[in-house]
């Protein structure tokens, strides 16, 4: 077994608890405690593929942004001690039907599939070559979409301070 | 295969992930917790991204630029969707999915 192996399997350990635990804890600061631990793992899967800078957008935006922002509305929406009710169980035998039901099949037709064999090419991705194609309009170039992004980011802005602020009766 | 990690391994991660954020989705009731499992789903499809990038086409970037999207896509849905959260909090003073029927009939 290589470093590589164990590696992945601590990371998708931590990976599939730790989400089996966000969507079952009955304490919901718990849960997003949980969910950080999800996301940092997923990180560090990027940087066993030599993502780095991926893994870094992974840490910085996600495990520090959304997940900050999940537990700030948690502290103003409801009681930190307070657990949350348990759904009812058809509900649940159903929801657990779907999901099995859907992952078998998923899994099942990913075993069938022969994917081809690439020879990897070593070493991490150059941060001047993501920069270049960040803002290049040909073939491999990303600036369309770029901009869409940031008009979408500004919308978005924009739009939660319209929704969240207090109106005046 | 990467050093000894073959491509299914990701996706089969991937697709636990998916199908455990999708039960939650289903099962959940409060509103926040119903955003963590989108969140769980997001990320699962980005795992996918990452690994077909490298593992089958690594001399393009393709997979790392759509990745990165989804994070920008995410995080700008994370934020109008909290202040709604925030929004709806105060006129009922709860975010129960099964208790929000005000705009109903």
């Amino acid at each position: 077994m290589t470093n590589n192996q164990i590696m992945f399997f601590i990371f998708s350990a931590i990976i599939v608890v730790f989400s089996v635990l966000t969507v079952t804890s009955r304490r919901i600061l718990r849960a997003a405690t949980f969910l950080l631990f999800v996301l940092v793992s997923t990180a560090g899967l990027y940087f066993m593929l030599r993502f780095n800078f991926l893994a870094a957008i992974q840490l910085t935006l996600y495990a520090g942004g959304i997940v900050v922002l999940i537990i700030f509305s948690i502290l103003l929406t409801s009681q930190v001690g307070a657990k949350l009710e348990l759904p009812g169980l058809t509900k649940k035998i159903f929801a657990l039907l779907a999901a099995a039901a859907g992952a078998t099949l998923c899994i099942y037709t990913i075993l069938q599939y022969k994917f081809p064999e690439t020879a990897i090419i070593s070493g991490r991705t150059n941060i001047d070559d993501i920069g270049k194609a960040l803002v290049n309009t040909g073939k491999f170039g990303y600036a369309l979409p770029f901009e869409v992004i940031s008009i979408l980011l500004l919308a978005a802005m924009i739009g939660s301070i319209v929704i969240a602020k207090k109106r005046k009766d | 295969m990467f050093e000894g990690v073959p491509l299914t391994w990701f996706l089969i991660v991937a697709t636990l992930m998916f199908f455990i954020g999708i039960y939650g989705f289903l099962v959940r009731k409060n509103l926040i917790t119903i955003l963590m499992s989108l969140e769980l789903i997001l990320n699962s499809v980005n795992i996918n991204f990452v690994a077909f990038n490298k593992l089958l086409y690594p001399q393009h970037l393709e997979g790392m630029f759509f990745t990165v999207f989804i994070i920008a896509v995410a995080a700008a849905e994370a934020s109008v969707a909290i202040a709604i959260i925030i929004n709806i909090y105060r006129r009922l003073v709860n975010i129960d999915v099964e208790k929000m029927e005000e705009m109903k009939y």
